[in-house]
């Protein structure tokens, strides 16, 4: 079985977020970038199957010539190679344009990536590449496997969860759950050392149509000083919750 | 011309968020001197719920094919009767699963997780959530048709009577794809995300047996509950409590956060949040600076308290 993960470069979950000073874009500077989390509960889903079904695994990202130190640390966690589309992501359509022609050209069976990247939280690339595709989708999936030609997903509804089985192939975005924390892979030297003599194909644009613009960005508001409460007196608490607040 | 608006039920029966949405469309119309046209696919609730929010029409597709959701068939449904250039879509896991598939059949952009309504309509222009909540964005939409997903808790549920009609229209879409093996909805528990009140518990709980106190105080203020990352990733409690930048993002009106230092992912999640009421033994811990109210103290003895004062304030 052939598997596609789809990865973004995000800034780091610790980063400070800042805008450039005419607030018109993200302010890269002093920024780690890593895989995007929710891509990473995809990847290593994927890696389990290529070690139990023997599915070759490739990665696909989207993005600059920067973005390659985290398609290479993908490639250290396990997948055998990788394709980077050489453009910048600018917006979730053009990105998902990139992605389903980079997936039926190499007809994959099963595209996984994270339900979101969590730098835009677009949550629109995954839907937009399986409707590309005429490919089944299955969102805010936390359990996966396949069994021949079907796959078995569980996937997050509000209050509760569903299992279905789903034809491939088929475009399915994880999230948290969909792999345990403890089983995410941390590359060792090894994997390392093999990642750089992986393939690492870099293919050019075939669209630069965006559909959405980001005009402008705005930092977060900083909240009033904290009123602090006694633990002797929480009668006060109480009291700002109702009358102040208005809360409860 | 009217702008649609995607009522999402779940079991036939109309969630918050489908009411916000309406609203949030009826806020739309309103600026552009237009008509609000909800589409549900086989409702059981009445109309009358939507017009309550300012549907003036309401279509109700009846599809058997569609008792299960598949985001494909859904799209595909949504397509068939929806003939506007504007259409508003909650941002729930299952409305946001099928507006990114519509927007491809539509050929129409698609703006996610707003949190305001639209600054312009031409072009549609609306402010949004990005960063996980570290930033926002103000993103324009270049197509001429736009379908927008509106954050959950962030615009709000809003009256606005209309005097609506309905119209039933009986699709059959074939939904093969994917098919149902289980369904599993836990009874009598407050979705998360629609919650406009939630009490959250990190690693200074010691461990999941110490939960029940939380449980307490979250069923005194009709609170759902929630933790914090490391919680969820030692098992205390299910992954899909876990709120932060990698768990859910919730906007709730009050949020009550019990031994979490808050690391700057987990305010990523929260920091919407009208109020934060933070309670800690730390003084030093990093959340108090983004709190509007603080507690230094021992959790187990102030949430015990706590609880009987709230349930005293709400039985006079």
């Amino acid at each position: 079985m052939k598997i596609l993960v789809c990865i973004s470069s995000v800034p780091d979950t610790t980063s400070k977020i800042n805008f450039t000073a005419d607030k018109s874009a993200f302010d890269k500077n002093g920024i780690q970038w890593v895989i995007n989390p929710l891509d990473e509960f995809a990847l290593t889903k994927a890696i389990k199957l290529q070690e139990s079904q023997g599915a070759t695994v490739t990665v696909v990202n989207v993005g600059d010539a920067g973005t390659e130190a985290v398609i290479r640390k993908a490639l250290a966690i396990g997948a055998n190679d990788a394709i980077r589309v050489n453009t910048e992501a600018k917006d979730s359509f053009s990105v998902a344009k990139e992605i389903a022609r980079v997936a039926q050209d190499g007809a994959y069976e099963l595209v996984l990536m994270g339900k979101e990247s969590i730098d835009y939280n677009g949550g629109a690339v995954p839907g937009m590449v399986a409707q590309l595709l005429n490919f089944p989708f299955v969102n805010a999936a936390v359990g996966f496997d396949v069994n021949g030609s079907e796959a078995t997903a569980v996937r997050e509804i509000e209050g509760g969860k569903e299992t279905i089985s789903v034809k491939l192939p088929a475009v399915v975005a994880g999230q948290k759950g969909l792999v345990d924390e403890k089983d995410l892979i941390i590359p060792n030297m090894r994997g390392i050392m093999s990642a750089r003599t992986k393939a690492l194909q870099v293919v050019e644009p075939s669209n630069t149509e965006v559909k959405v613009e980001a005009v402008s960005f705005d930092s977060v508001a900083p909240r009033a000083a904290v009123k602090l409460v006694s633990a002797d007196n929480l009668d006060e608490l109480v009291r700002l919750l109702h009358e102040e607040a208005k809360v409860i | 011309m009217a702008v649609f608006v995607y009522a999402e039920n779940i079991n036939g029966i109309y969630k918050k968020a489908a009411f916000e949405a309406v609203s949030y469309a009826k806020a739309i119309a309103t600026k552009t001197g237009d008509s609000v046209t909800a589409i549900s696919i086989n409702p059981t609730d009445s109309s009358d719920l939507l017009y309550k929010y300012g549907a003036d029409k309401v279509i109700n597709v009846k599809d058997a094919g569609l008792k299960n959701f598949s985001s494909k068939a859904y799209a595909q449904a949504v397509n068939e009767v929806f003939d506007g250039n504007v259409i508003v879509f909650p941002h729930t896991t299952d409305a946001s699963s099928v507006a990114p598939m519509l927007a491809i059949q539509k050929n129409y952009s698609l703006i996610t997780n707003a949190i305001d309504v639209p600054e312009s309509t031409s072009p549609f222009q609306v402010k949004r959530r990005a960063f996980s909540g570290k930033g926002f964005m103000h993103a324009k939409a270049d197509a001429a048709g736009v379908i927008v997903t509106v954050s959950q808790n962030a615009y709000g549920v809003k009256e606005n009577a209309a005097s609506g009609s309905e119209e039933v229209k009986e699709l059959s879409i074939a939904n093969e794809d994917t098919k149902v093996i289980n369904h599993e909805q836990s009874s009598g528990k407050l979705d998360l995300k629609e919650a406009e009140v939630v009490v959250s518990a990190g690693r200074g709980m010691k461990g999941p047996e110490n939960w029940g106190m939380i449980e307490d105080l979250a069923n005194v203020l009709g609170a759902a509950t929630a933790c914090s990352k490391p919680v969820s990733d030692i098992g205390w409690r299910p992954h899909t409590e876990h709120v932060g930048q990698t768990g859910k993002a919730i906007s709730p009106n009050l949020y009550v956060a019990v031994g979490i230092s808050g690391a700057i992912q987990h305010l990523a999640g929260v920091n919407s949040s009208k109020t934060i009421v933070v309670i800690n033994n730390d003084a030093e811990a990093p959340f108090f600076k983004s709190a509007d109210y603080g507690v230094v103290g021992d959790a187990f003895q102030i949430i015990p308290a706590l609880t009987e004062k709230i349930k005293a304030l709400k039985g006079a």
